[in-house]
């Protein structure tokens, strides 16, 4: 590989071609986070108003069955999709890649800003289906057919529409920019950037992308073909029935085929959020224990390896839906095998903390609640990946607490994290301290105190999707109480993170100016000459790398961390695979 | 002066110049995935549906696919033409491309046409339903190169500034050429010749 520097692209000059039609990688992170944590306050506004109903029925007028669908609808699509898949991918990927690889920005510019207008696009139409006549679809976010768009499910008409138009066009804008990232890390490292010697959260981006763009075509077939159904009155998934005593025009679709592209899609998309916060979290730990990161090389085969059996599993939220009994079997045996490479990552984060030098930051404090969350909500998924296991427990409140707990509050501790983490390299100013320690300590014990009651609520029985709980003999009276305790804790958690906003504006003007380098870091993105970095990152000459991002308390460098981009006999280089034992001449 | 007697363009072989290439792989990759997906359910729609009714293919599809074999062949020469700084030729191997490609979309059109005019409509029978969907799928990525290839073209005329530039310009539309031609070769089989007998046989129930 030659590392000629095409040289300083020519800064813009307009307010305009600055922060709004920017081209800037960085611009363009800050405007996708920006847009996702606002439609991300939508989804949570949605689900606390969810729980009002759940803790305190009929309490509340307004919230009627059909509103009670729709905020379940479209706090799920939000949080999954418009909030978490274009926060790590849209967000961190685009702030990250180019500054740890060494790049001046993303490989096709214009592309990258297209993508981020385009998915601001996606956002509009769906937040415009709460104004169309009927309100937004109430289908469930996994928008099952027959029913998702049948008369007697909210948002039948004008609902379902927008959402799919909405999910095809966020599909485009993810396509757009996922061809950035993978091309921005396979063709534009500068010298001495090797592919093992990029930080994890480079390699879970980027694996993560690939998902994504494997995946989606998934989501964009059964869109397409249900926008069919619903519009043109073709049959693709869409039985013979008779709807509301009116027989009809549709005839012998398969609801199964729709369940069967939707989940292929699905679960892949547990890890397109969970690889990013897998590859961040090793980072953080790394920065925060001043310690290199525990078995890099084996991280990097995991994150593979999760993302490759990522795709052969989707059957197990299919349970329930009726399969041949050796079907079943091989989804369980694949579902429980992605345990093995999980597992290793997070042997290697306690590893990686095991006698370092702890620093009981924010950003620490958010990674160390992550791995507990990531654990506790994966160990129920291996009851839940048996299906005998998962047959009773699937419609209940068990499963409600385990993706929450998985892929609900676990990556969002890792985007908490790392916005306190790079957030002095974004603005050039610190998150003030002490609002981000309240912020933490309320969102993690407060979503404990959420999830972990749902468990038993599950387990007791409590069925999921239900609008009311009322006049159920086998509910006992003290699951009405802790649903009432969920719910005002839910509310607690809600307003904390009014807090995490307030303190995301304050210091970005008033905050504490920070240096280039805050947390004495070691990877690249931490040595721009400027903080905020400029346009083009670098200054003149790109960087030239010369060891790997974790070179951590290295016994006889003059401080703990060496960056990499220190010369070479700084030392601190990553540790070479060991070399193959010579063949022994018998 | 005649393109013929200039010299051929240097190629660079940087990271950026290598880019583009490397972008419509990774795109070749997920259009690929998409009509993958789109013909298991072709496939699994197919499969035990009482309300398949295999269509006749319109006869246009013959002449279309010629056009796209042609446009894919032209657009290779053009490429070859364009390394041997053959400008005056590659001008009119890239044009006669790419208007193969648009006549292949109006023959497409063509066919839709003569479907409708047989009272073969898109909704009704879902042998119809995947044809129309899978065509008009196909045509919006031809379109998609059309645009890249109509911002190929004026990087030709009259004479090219960067030569190695449009070299590899002209190279990445025949590269997807190629691939469009390969989808719509794969699709054409399929819809003509992928029947419920032949789904039930490779399911083992035939």
């Amino acid at each position: 590989m030659s590392y000629v520097d095409a040289g300083a692209h020519h800064a813009p000059q307009t307010f305009i071609t600055k922060y709004v039609w920017s081209q800037d990688h960085k611009v363009i992170a800050v405007q996708y986070a920006s847009t996702a944590i606002l439609v991300g306050l939508i989804g949570l506004v949605l689900s606390n108003l969810m729980r009002l109903q759940i803790g305190f029925p009929g309490q509340f007028a307004f919230i009627n069955a059909e509103r009670y669908y729709q905020f379940v609808t479209m706090h799920g699509m939000i949080m999954v999709i418009y909030l978490l898949t274009a926060l790590f991918l849209g967000g961190f990927g685009n702030y990250l890649i180019p500054l740890m690889v060494g790049a001046r920005d993303m490989v096709f510019p214009y592309m990258n800003m297209l993508s981020f207008w385009v998915y601001l696009l996606s956002v509009l139409v769906l937040i415009a289906s709460f104004f169309v006549p009927g309100g937004p679809t109430g289908a469930g976010w996994t928008l099952y057919p027959p029913q998702a768009i049948l008369p007697g499910t909210p948002g039948f008409e004008g609902g379902i529409v927008l959402m799919l138009v909405s999910l095809l066009i966020f599909i485009v804008a993810t396509t757009m920019g996922g061809l950035n990232y993978v091309t921005t890390v396979l063709q534009a490292r500068c010298e001495g950037m090797t592919l093992l010697r990029m930080p994890l959260a480079v390699w879970g981006i980027f694996v993560a992308t690939i998902l994504a763009l494997l995946a989606f075509p998934a989501l964009f077939v059964s869109g397409v073909m249900m926008l069919l159904d619903k519009t043109l009155h073709t049959s693709f998934f869409m039985p013979a029935l008779v709807s509301l005593g009116q027989a009809t025009d549709y005839k012998g679709g398969s609801p199964l085929l729709f369940q069967h592209l939707f989940w292929f899609f699905g679960h892949p998309e547990v890890y397109i959020v969970a690889l990013p916060a897998f590859g961040i979290v090793s980072d953080l730990i790394s920065v925060h224990a001043r310690k290199a990161i525990f078995g890099y090389r084996t991280m990097v085969w995991a994150i593979v390896v999760i993302g490759g059996l990522s795709f052969v599993v989707w059957a197990h939220h299919m349970f329930v839906s009726g399969m041949n009994p050796w079907f079943g079997f091989f989804f369980a045996t694949s579902t429980l095998i992605i345990a093995v490479p999980t597992a290793i990552k997070v042997y290697n984060w306690v590893l990686t903390l095991w006698r370092g030098d702890l620093h009981l930051t924010v950003p620490m404090l958010f990674t160390l609640a992550f791995i507990l969350t990531f654990l506790s909500g994966g160990l129920t998924g291996l009851f839940l990946g048996n299906v005998s296991v998962d047959i009773p427990l699937s419609g209940t409140y068990f499963v409600v607490a385990h993706f929450h707990m998985v892929m609900g509050v676990a990556p969002l501790l890792v985007v908490f994290g790392g916005i306190y983490h790079w957030f002095p390299k974004v603005t050039g100013r610190m998150l003030d301290d002490r609002l981000g320690k309240f912020h933490f300590w309320v969102t993690f014990i407060g979503t404990y105190l959420i999830y972990f009651p749902m468990h038993y609520l599950g387990v007791l029985g409590m069925p999921r999707r239900y609008y009311n709980y009322e006049n159920y003999q086998f509910i006992p009276a003290s699951a009405h109480t802790l649903n009432a305790f969920i719910t005002v804790v839910a509310l607690t958690v809600g307003a904390a993170q009014l807090v995490y906003v307030y303190n995301l504006v304050w210091s970005t003007f008033r905050g504490r100016r920070a240096d280039g380098n805050p947390w004495r870091a070691a990877s690249l993105e931490w040595a721009t000459p400027n903080t905020p970095p400029v346009h083009g990152n670098w200054g003149p000459r790109l960087p030239v790398v010369h060891r790997w991002a974790y070179a951590y308390s290295v016994p006889g460098a003059p401080q703990d961390f060496i960056a990499q981009d220190a010369p070479l006999e700084a030392g601190g280089q990553e540790p070479e695979p060991p070399a193959r034992p010579r063949e022994v001449p018998t | 002066m005649n393109g013929a007697v200039m010299m051929p363009p240097a190629m660079d072989d940087t990271p950026e110049s290598r880019a583009p290439g490397t972008g419509l792989w990774v795109f070749i990759g997920v259009a690929s995935t998409l009509f993958a997906l789109f013909l298991s359910a072709y496939v699994m729609r197919m499969d035990g549906a009482a309300d398949w009714s295999t269509i006749v293919l319109p006869q246009q599809l013959w002449l279309s696919s010629a056009l796209l074999l042609a446009g894919s062949v032209l657009l290779q020469r053009a490429g070859t033409s364009a390394r041997a700084a053959r400008w005056p030729a590659a001008r009119t191997l890239l044009l006669a491309g790419g208007v193969c490609a648009m006549a292949f979309i109006g023959v497409q059109l063509w066919a839709w046409q003569s479907l409708l005019s047989a009272r073969v409509g898109l909704a009704g029978n879902p042998a119809a339903s995947f044809f129309y969907v899978l065509t008009a799928l196909h045509g919006l990525h031809v379109l998609g190169g059309l645009a890249a290839w109509a911002s190929t073209v004026p990087a030709v005329l009259p004479r090219p500034a960067d030569p190695a530039r449009v070299v590899r310009r002209i190279a990445l539309c025949a590269r997807y050429w190629h691939f469009l031609l390969a989808v719509w070769l794969v699709l054409f089989a399929a819809l003509g010749w992928l029947t419920p007998d032949v789904v039930r046989f490779i399911c083992g129930r035939g």
